[in-house]
């Protein structure tokens, strides 16, 4: 039998420390950034993820992303939010994608409307994250769709979900994250992490409901390109925490793009050392062509 | 109850452009609890629009009535005497309160003069919020008696999303994240263990996407023969 699986899941089935990374799709008609992007970050991560009309505004669209993405020989992680769908059109998306080829689903509920270019857009949420992991599933494994009719053939994907361990309350971060892995999440990636004492609290918590062995736990990082961005995501991002030693540190810094090169670096030193931890996912939001450099520097260049 | 709020006098005025004798029409119900549409803001109303006219110079006549429900024709039709002659009704009642006017009325043209805001409650005096999202499918003995259709702003069913902190909602921090109220609700009550549940893809045929609702309540239905 053929082994269906993508890359990023045999990376992490085979217990290797995974790495993936963000490419936003442009304000385009235009794919040409995207593949410039692929071109450039081919071989330092074993998937990228292609964002959905990220922060509510309208992009190009995470599933052409994917597809440029993978002419470029690159896999894609396909980014798909219940905002902008409902479940007709996210098992039809879900179906359209296994059939060009892509295997990794990231299911979330997108950025509210109201952060966007697009503030008066009804937001559909006709399921929420946990219930698209449920009816994803049920096509995968029971090769039906929600309801119960069935498929000629089954999509054959690796379902992955999201975790804020930043948000509140923090005891029930833990808990959703359950719901999500008994849904059928089999990889998780994080909001990014600055706070590594919060972080390690969410993943005490993780552990002790054994979720990191029933699903592959990926750390977010992003890093800061001022003190100007840090400053920004402590104070005006909702759900994110950066300590005030991150933002000072940046603040002093004689150059502020190495700082944050290191900072980002110290991160990933310590969440490869935080048990149930399986991989980094980058989010270089604007600044992807340093991925190589921050995968490097981190010892993680050897892709399995 | 309903909320409703006023819309601005700027937008009545032009949508009321041309019409010579207008009936200002309240309601004592919802609308005159939440101070949108009860006898007081007809009359302020009522005066507002006629300052305006007298400003302008216009020749326009401005009658005022507050219903007991303008939800139900029987109530509406007491006013009938009063339609006479109006080229204009500008109803001061929820969305229902001016169609039931219409329908009742088929001949003069109604105008809404509210907007309806949602099925809710005064929070404290002067403040109205959203509770209920009319889904048809309570799940309020899963959420701690607390509604995430209408509460979440993304309605989610299943816990909280990445955006909520200190107890607020990522879209606007004056509004309580309602999973936030779910969580403590819950473990007030002693069943954090509701928490843990995954609620399945809701069937929304129950709410307005299964096409407008009727209710039949049969017992209450009149026979022919009562009809007669």
């Amino acid at each position: 039998m053929t082994d269906c699986r993508s890359n990023l899941q045999r990376v992490l089935d085979s217990g290797n420390f995974a790495v993936t990374a963000e490419i936003g799709p442009p304000k385009s008609a235009s794919g040409e950034a995207v593949q410039r992007r692929a071109r450039l970050l081919k071989g330092h991560a074993d998937a990228f993820n292609l964002t959905d009309n990220q922060t509510a505004t309208v992009r190009l669209s995470s599933m052409a992303s994917a597809v440029l993405c993978m002419q470029e020989g690159v896999e894609p992680v396909l980014q798909m939010t219940c905002r902008d769908r409902n479940r007709i059109a996210l098992q039809s998306d879900l179906l359209g994608a296994a059939s060009l080829g892509i295997r990794n689903i990231l299911c979330l509920s997108g950025d509210h409307p109201r952060f966007g270019n697009q503030k008066g857009a009804k937001g559909v949420y006709d399921l929420d994250p946990v219930q698209e992991l449920m009816v994803f599933r049920m096509m995968r494994d029971e090769g039906k769709v929600w309801g119960g009719d069935t498929l000629e053939q089954a999509p054959q994907v690796f379902l992955g979900a999201v975790a804020n361990p930043f948000a509140d309350p923090l005891d029930l971060r833990a808990v959703r994250l359950a719901k999500k892995v008994d849904a059928g999440a089999e990889f998780v990636q994080t909001q990014a992490v600055f706070d590594l004492d919060r972080f390690e609290r969410f993943m005490k918590q993780v552990r002790e409901r054994h979720l990191d062995e029933r699903a592959h736990i990926l750390a977010g990082v992003i890093p800061l390109r001022s003190a100007g961005a840090a400053r920004y995501m402590r104070d005006r991002v909702p759900g994110m925490s950066v300590p005030d030693e991150v933002v000072d540190r940046m603040s002093k810094a004689a150059d502020q793009r190495d700082e944050g090169i290191e900072i980002c670096l110290e991160t990933i030193e310590r969440l490869r050392s935080i048990e149930g931890v399986h991989g980094i996912h980058i989010m270089a939001i604007g600044w992807e062509d340093i991925v190589p450099e921050i995968v490097d520097r981190s010892g993680l260049s050897q892709r399995p | 109850m309903i909320i409703a709020e006023r819309k601005g006098l700027d937008r009545i005025i032009e949508m009321l452009d041309g019409r010579r004798s207008i009936l200002v029409a309240g309601c004592r119900s919802c609308v005159s609890v939440c101070q949108a549409g009860g006898e007081r803001e007809v009359v302020a109303l009522a005066e507002a629009l006629r300052l305006h006219a007298a400003s302008k110079g216009m020749d326009r006549s401005i009658d005022t009535v507050t219903i007991e429900r303008q939800c139900e024709k029987e109530w509406v039709m007491e006013i009938a005497p009063l339609i006479e002659g109006k080229d204009a009704i500008l109803s001061m009642a929820c969305g229902v309160g001016a169609q039931i006017m219409q329908q009742a009325f088929t001949d003069v043209q109604v105008f809404p003069g509210l907007n309806t805001e949602g099925m809710g409650a005064p929070e404290v005096q002067g403040v109205y919020e959203e509770r209920c999202g009319g889904c048809g499918d309570c799940v309020l003995h899963l959420t701690g008696g607390i509604c995430p259709v209408a509460r979440c702003s993304k309605s989610l069913l299943n816990g909280p999303c990445g955006g909520s902190q200190d107890g607020r909602c990522e879209i606007d921090p004056e509004k309580p994240c309602a999973w936030d109220m779910i969580y403590r609700s819950l473990v007030r009550l002693g069943r954090p263990d509701l928490l843990e549940i995954n609620i399945p893809p809701k069937d929304w045929s129950h709410s307005h996407h299964g096409g407008p609702r009727r209710v039949v309540r049969k017992r209450a239905v009149l026979s022919e023969e009562e009809v007669a």
